[in-house]
Order: C-alpha cells, then structure tokens, then sequence
C-alpha cells in the first residue's frame, strides 16, 4: 500500500514536473537550466552565508522550491549575482530570474516583469538601544531618521512617518547602521526581516522597535522575481508560485527562515 | 585691408564654413541614425523622459543647493589648510624639520587615499568615537574628509608655485632687510598663487563633482536625490537631470580656468 | 687707514671643494667708490654677496664701521638694511608697481607709509612718469633704475652694485650711469663690480682687479690702466681694452 502509494506520489510529480519542465522549455536562457541572480552579496536570512546553492536562506529555499516545481532538478538551477542597478537597466539579462528582495511597484513594472508576489514584507522599526521610545508615530516623528535609498522604506518614513527633520539616505544597510552607531540617526525603517537580522547580528544593541501593519503601510512591500519585461517564462513562474502557495509549501517556508517575525508590537 | 589680411580673412571664412558643415552633418547623424538603434525606444523611455525631468527637476535643483552650500564652505578651509601645509612643506629652518615630515605625510596619505574612503572613515569614523549631535553631523566631518584630500592636492599646487618663484626673487626681498616671512607673504606668495590660479581652478571644479560623494554619508544632495527618484520610479531620466544642472556650473566654470590658463600663457609669452 | 667704514679680512668663501674668495682683504673709506674688475668667474659677485651677508663666508671677518657684521647667528635684516644691492637682472617684483616695489621694504621694516620720500626719488632719477608701471612696462634702463631707487629708499649707507648695465642695450647704459654719477656725487660709498672700464676709470676712486678669487692689483684708476704692474692684469686689460 505504502509502496503503492508513493510510486503514485511519484508518478504524479513527474507528470507535473514534465508538464512544467514543458511550459518552461525554450523559454530559459539555457535550455533545461534555470538561471537564477541573488544580490552581491546575498545577505541573511534571504540567503545564509551568501551561499545560495545551499538552500539555506528564504529566498534560496524559495528559488529550489519553484525550480522543482517547474520541472528542474537542483543540479539544474544555475546562480549568478547581480546589482539593483544591473537588474533593472534596459537591455538583455543573464538571468531567468532575479531574487533579491525586489519590491514590486508599478514604476518598476513598467521596465521589467515580476512574477506574483513570494513575500509580504511588513516594515519595522530599527533603533540602538531604544528604551526610551515607545512605539507610537509621535515619538517616531521626533527622531533623525535614516533609510536606504533603494527601497520603498523611503515613501513610508516621508508620507506615513513624516518625521520633524528630513532623514539621511544611504546606499545600503551596513552605512545606515554605521550611521546609527556614530550616533548620527536614531531609527532606521527595514523591511521586517532585514530589521531582526541587523539588530540581531550587525547593530550591537540593536533592538527593533515595532511594525507597521500592512494596511497602515501605504502600500506593504510585496517581494516578486525580477524578469525581463515580456518574458514567456512568467507564466510558468507564476503557476509554480500559485501552486507553492496553495499547498502550504511557501508558508512553510517562510516559517522556518522567517519565523522570527513574530513578537514585534504594531505601530499605531 | 592689405594682402595679408585679406588672404587670412579668407582663410577664417573657409574654415568657418568647414566646421559648420562638418559640425552639421556629424549632428544630423546622430539626430537621424541613433532612433534608428533597435534599442533607442527603451533607452528613451529609461534615460530621456520629458515628464519625468520636468517633474524631478524642481526637487533636485533644491538637493543642488545643498552640493553649492558645502561647496561654499569648503573652499575657504580647504585654501587656508592648503596653505598651511605648503608652508610647512617648505619650513627651512630646521627647527621646524617635524612641521617638514608632518606636511610630506599628510599630503602623502590624503592624495593617495580614494576621496570615498576618506569620506566613509572621518564621516563615519570620528562621530563613532562618540561625539554628541549636533558635532556628530555628517556635513561637519564630511567637510572635513573633503578638506583633507583636497587640502593635500592644493597644498602640492602651491608648493610647486612657490618653488617656481626664482630664488632671485627671495634674495632681493631680503637684501632689502625683509624679514623671511614678510619675503613669503609679500613676494613669493602673490607670485606663487597668481601661477597656480589656473591649476586650483580645474581643481575647485573637481570639487564640485566630489561634493556629491558626501551623499554616502547621509545628505539628500543632488545626486542621492536623483538616485531616490531613479529607484521610485524605475527611470535613470533623473540622473539626466542631476548631469545637466552639473553642466550648467561646471562648463562655464572649466571655461573659464581654461580661459584663465591661456591668459596666463600669454602673458609669460 | 683708519675710521673705515667697511674693512675686510683675509674673507674666504669656498662652494663644495671650489675656493671662490682665497683671502680678500679691502679697506673702503666713507664717500669712497670701488670698482671690481676682472674676467668673468673671477669672485666679483661673490665678494659683494659676502659683503651684504647673503652668502655666509667660511673665514675671515666683515667690518661695517669697526662692528664685525660676519660673525655667525648674527639679525642679517638688519645689517641688510644698512648695505644697498643691486643685481644685474634687476629684480623687481613683478606684481607689484614701481612705487610699491619702492615702499615696500620701508613700509615693513622701517614701518614708514608716507610715500613722499620716495617720491622725491622717483623725480630725482627722472621716473615720476613710471611709479605706477608693472616692472613689464618699463624698459631695461627704467627697471634698473627703479631697482636703484629701491634700495636707496632704504637710506643705506654703502651701495654694492653688481654688474648693473651688463643686461642693457648700450643706448640704455648711461642713462643708468648717471645714476650713479649723482650718487657719487652725493658721498654715497659705493662698490661696483663693471666691465664698463672707461666709466671706471672715468669715476671711481680706486680700482681692485680680481684674479682666481684673489685681488691681484690695486690702486687709482689712472695707474692701473697706464701702468699696472701685474702680468695678469696686464693681459687682462690688453683683451678688454682692444
Ligand atoms: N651658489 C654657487 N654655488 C656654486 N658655485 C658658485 C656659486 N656662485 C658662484 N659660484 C662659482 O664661483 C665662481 C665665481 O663666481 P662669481 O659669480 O663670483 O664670478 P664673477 O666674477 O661675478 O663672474 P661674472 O663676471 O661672470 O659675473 C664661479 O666659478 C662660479 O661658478
Ligand atoms: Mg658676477
């Protein structure tokens, strides 16, 4: 019986898997391999040690996730890194897919295609050493604020925020956190999960402060895989992700490299 | 008109006409032959969007104040510091040997460290040390970085100018019973600094440029301004904006170092 | 000769392992006027740059009124002050006017602005035309006399003046001559290195001819170019005379 029933489990799969590996055929920039591009460096806990063929890490886990459902083996998905810049400039790409915690907007919507969204990131609040504010917008509004320049974090500190003085702005999150010990900001709005890994590994006495519910974010910073605009490939990644999403894989997921999320208060 | 000028008149129309034609057809190519590129639709629409600029370019012309304001307040320093070092360069009393070394070192490590990592290490660097606001502010030791480097490139100016005054110079100050640093400040340096006028000058144009890279340290200059705006929308048109209101400082300010350069060539002539 | 006003003895003057002054001695009265002669690489301008202190010399002492002004860790400015020198190639300040290149030195060390004294220079020499001329617009002859005027606004009390028409055009030297002729007439002690031989002869009360950084005859201008005693100012005299 038992036998029976994983040769069925498996005979189902690879009927699946071939009917992907179908709708991807001819589609990937090398046929039967999956190319894949993370940042440079990938950082916790989207990829631990920078190290993406390992599976470790939400995104990288994400990514074998949906190659198998698409009909690729581990072995075929191959990784390459690329900037933010890279990814979004016109002209060909040397990726199918581009994971790296790429909020999908509208603007960018126009220049290039997103895949359904694999994450909703709520943002959170990073201070050092903050046990003297309390999370509530009026006392958010009295602090120097410092934000990175490539997210969406910078609309939501603006327009929901709206602090007395104009935040710093910064290139990537090791200078917000210098900045914030040379004592030259307070707080610093992250994506959540970027918050906890910085106040837990990087910003010594770091703590994260609060979160912005999603309906009080402007628009909440849904994650999707970057692909060239037009590319015929977003059907089939579309339907691996909606299948991932109805069969509880990528909660699971999420749970395991993103469970931390969990005890952050709410900002009202 | 005599022969002579009647023939160079000539000559002036021809080449006037040559350059004009020439200057026409390469243009008309470019007009004509780049929207032919299969990828000029897309480059457009990512570089050269007309609503975009005109929507970002109240924003970044006010981040462009702020690039003008450190650049105001750094030269003065960065001049003063400059000379100071010189000086000390060129000490010759050997009492003031230390002054010698210390000035040799400075302009040593602050040429040859990129202006970014000098920026990254006192912007970030020294205000760690745990400074209270508002002594901790990025503008305030971004400044510094800025007069550091630069400090040590106008120091090198001037000292060449100095040792390019004749030694001939010095000797009749003194014989007339000028004291060494009534010579230094009455005859060699207005000598000295009137023959590097020209260097500084491309050099404060740098500056001009370098000013944006205190943007990694924190202030919403131009540059970062263009950069936020790049990355909200999706376009690089933004960075067209920021490079065009550059030009606009920057021609006229290289034209007229270089206009100072030949007036100074011609006048030693 | 006693109550000189500047004496020199046994002055010696090496540059690395080259002897350029071997032993100069000189006694020059107050009022006197000395000229210099000798072939070119003889000492001349050397000898006067140790007179003024401008080269330090390596033995021997410089006697300005009986006070040994060589002595080493001595204040030069000041001594500097008491001895005029003019150079060859002028030495103007090319930043600055005539008149300002005049004041400056009185200015600062003497700490006098009014320009009338000067002024009553420039009319001497017949430059109240030039005072306020770049040393670029003023010719050979005017710079040079302007260089004059310079270190006379210093009221010094000898003036060293060192191959001063050597880079004029010949119709500009005697305009700078009689420079000097008015000086001599005023009592100004002066030493002059020249290859102007009939204006030495013509006006100086002695002349020194050097030879290999030694002065190998003296006396009145009249003796040593009739009669000089000397092989080698002799020979000396021949080639510049002919
Ligand atoms: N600063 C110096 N360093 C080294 N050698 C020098 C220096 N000044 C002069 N000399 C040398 O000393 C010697 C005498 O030079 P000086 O200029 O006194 O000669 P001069 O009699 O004035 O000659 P001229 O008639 O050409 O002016 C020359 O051989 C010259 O090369
Ligand atoms: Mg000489």
């Amino acid at each position: 019986m038992w036998k029976y029933l994983s040769s069925q489990a498996i005979a189902a799969v690879l009927i699946a898997g071939s009917a992907a590996a179908q709708c991807a055929a001819d589609k990937t920039l090398t046929e039967g391999k999956l190319t894949i591009a993370t940042g440079n460096p990938a950082y916790y806990p989207w990829v631990i040690d920078d190290a993406p063929e390992s599976g470790q890490g939400f995104e990288a886990a994400v990514a074998y996730a949906l190659a198998e459902r698409m009909g690729f083996d581990a072995g075929d998905v191959i990784w390459t890194r690329t900037s933010f810049d890279q990814a979004i400039q016109p002209g060909a790409k040397d990726f199918d897919l581009n994971l790296q915690q790429f909020s999908i907007t509208e603007e960018r919507d126009k220049v290039v295609d997103f895949s359904t969204p694999y994450y909703t990131a709520p943002m959170a609040v990073l201070v050092r050493g903050g046990g003297d504010v309390s999370a509530d917008l009026d006392s958010l509004r009295q602090l120097r604020w410092g934000v990175m320049a490539t997210t969406t974090a910078l609309p939501v500190v603006m327009q929901t925020i709206a602090p007395a003085t104009g935040p710093l702005v910064y290139d990537d999150n090791v200078n917000v956190v210098e900045a914030m010990k040379a004592g030259q900001v307070d707080a610093a709005l992250f994506d959540l999960p970027t918050a906890l890994y910085l106040a837990a590994a990087v910003l010594e006495g770091g703590q994260v402060l609060g979160q912005f519910s999603a309906d009080q974010t402007e628009n909440p910073d849904r994650f999707g895989m970057l692909m060239t605009e037009g590319n015929p490939l977003k059907a089939c990644v579309d339907e691996a992700l909606a299948a991932l999403a109805a069969d509880g894989a990528l909660a699971e997921i999420e749970a395991t490299w993103l469970q931390e999320a969990t005890g952050v208060p709410l900002i009202k | 008109m005599n022969r002579r000028q009647a023939y160079e008149a000539a000559e002036r129309r021809r080449s006037l006409i040559v350059a004009v034609l020439s200057t026409a057809v390469v243009a008309a190519g470019l007009i004509l032959l780049v929207p032919l590129a299969p990828g000029w639709p897309a480059v457009r629409a990512s570089f050269f969007d007309g609503g975009i600029f005109v929507d970002t370019f109240p924003t970044l012309l006010r981040a462009f104040a702020i690039d003008v304001m450190i650049f105001a307040w750094s030269v003065p320093l960065i001049c003063a510091t400059g000379l100071a070092i010189a000086l000390a360069r060129g000490a010759r009393s050997p009492a003031l040997f230390p002054l010698r070394i210390a000035g040799a070192v400075y302009v040593d490590v602050f040429r040859g460290v990129p202006v970014v990592l000098t920026i990254y290490l006192i912007g970030f660097g020294v205000p760690g040390l745990g400074l209270p606001r508002p002594w901790n502010s990025p503008y305030i030791w971004g400044t510094v970085a800025l007069v550091l480097t630069y400090s040590a490139y106008i120091a090198e100016v001037l000292r060449s100018g100095i040792e390019s005054v004749h030694e001939s110079q010095r000797n009749a100050a003194i014989c007339l019973g000028l004291s060494e640093r009534d010579t230094m400040r009455y005859v060699i340096l207005p000598q000295a600094i009137r023959r590097v006028v020209p260097a500084n000058m491309n050099m404060l144009v740098a500056l001009q440029k370098d000013v944006a890279l205190l943007s990694f340290i924190g202030p919403v200059e131009i540059l970062r301004q263009a950069g936020i705006y790049k990355s909200l929308l999706a376009n690089f048109t933004p960075y067209v904006v920021a490079a065009v209101i550059f030009l606009a400082v920057t021609v006229p300010a290289t034209r007229y170092a270089d206009h100072l350069l030949n007036r100074d060539r011609n006048a030693r002539r | 000769m006693p109550g000189a006003k500047l004496v020199l003895r046994d002055v010696r003057k090496s540059f690395g392992a080259q002897e350029v002054l071997r032993g100069i001695d000189m006694q020059i009265a107050a009022g006197e006027m000395v000229c210099l002669i000798g072939a070119s690489g003889s000492g001349k301008s050397t000898l006067l740059r140790c007179i003024n202190q401008l080269e330090p010399i390596d033995d021997g002492t410089v006697l300005l009124d009986g006070e040994d002004i060589s002595e080493p860790g001595r204040d030069l400015a000041a001594i500097r002050q008491r001895i005029g020198i003019v150079f060859q190639s002028y030495n103007l300040f090319p930043h600055m006017t005539a008149l300002e290149n005049v004041m400056l030195a009185p200015r600062r060390v003497l700490g006098q602005t009014d320009t009338a004294a000067a002024e009553r220079l420039f009319q001497q020499f017949g430059l109240d035309a030039h005072m306020s001329k770049y040393p670029d617009q003023l010719s050979g002859g005017q710079q040079q006399r302007v260089a004059i005027v310079r270190a006379l606004a210093m009221q010094p009390e000898i003036m060293l003046f060192d191959e001063i028409t050597a880079a004029l055009d010949p119709e500009l030297v005697g305009e700078v001559l009689e420079v000097l002729r008015r000086l001599r007439s005023g009592g100004m002690t002066m030493v002059l290195a020249t290859h102007e031989m009939g204006f030495a002869r013509e006006l100086s009360d002695r002349i020194c001819f050097m030879d290999g950084g030694v002065i190998v005859e003296e006396g009145a201008p009249k003796q040593i170019f009739t009669a000089p005693q000397v092989p080698r100012t002799q020979a000396f005299l021949r080639s510049v005379l002919r």
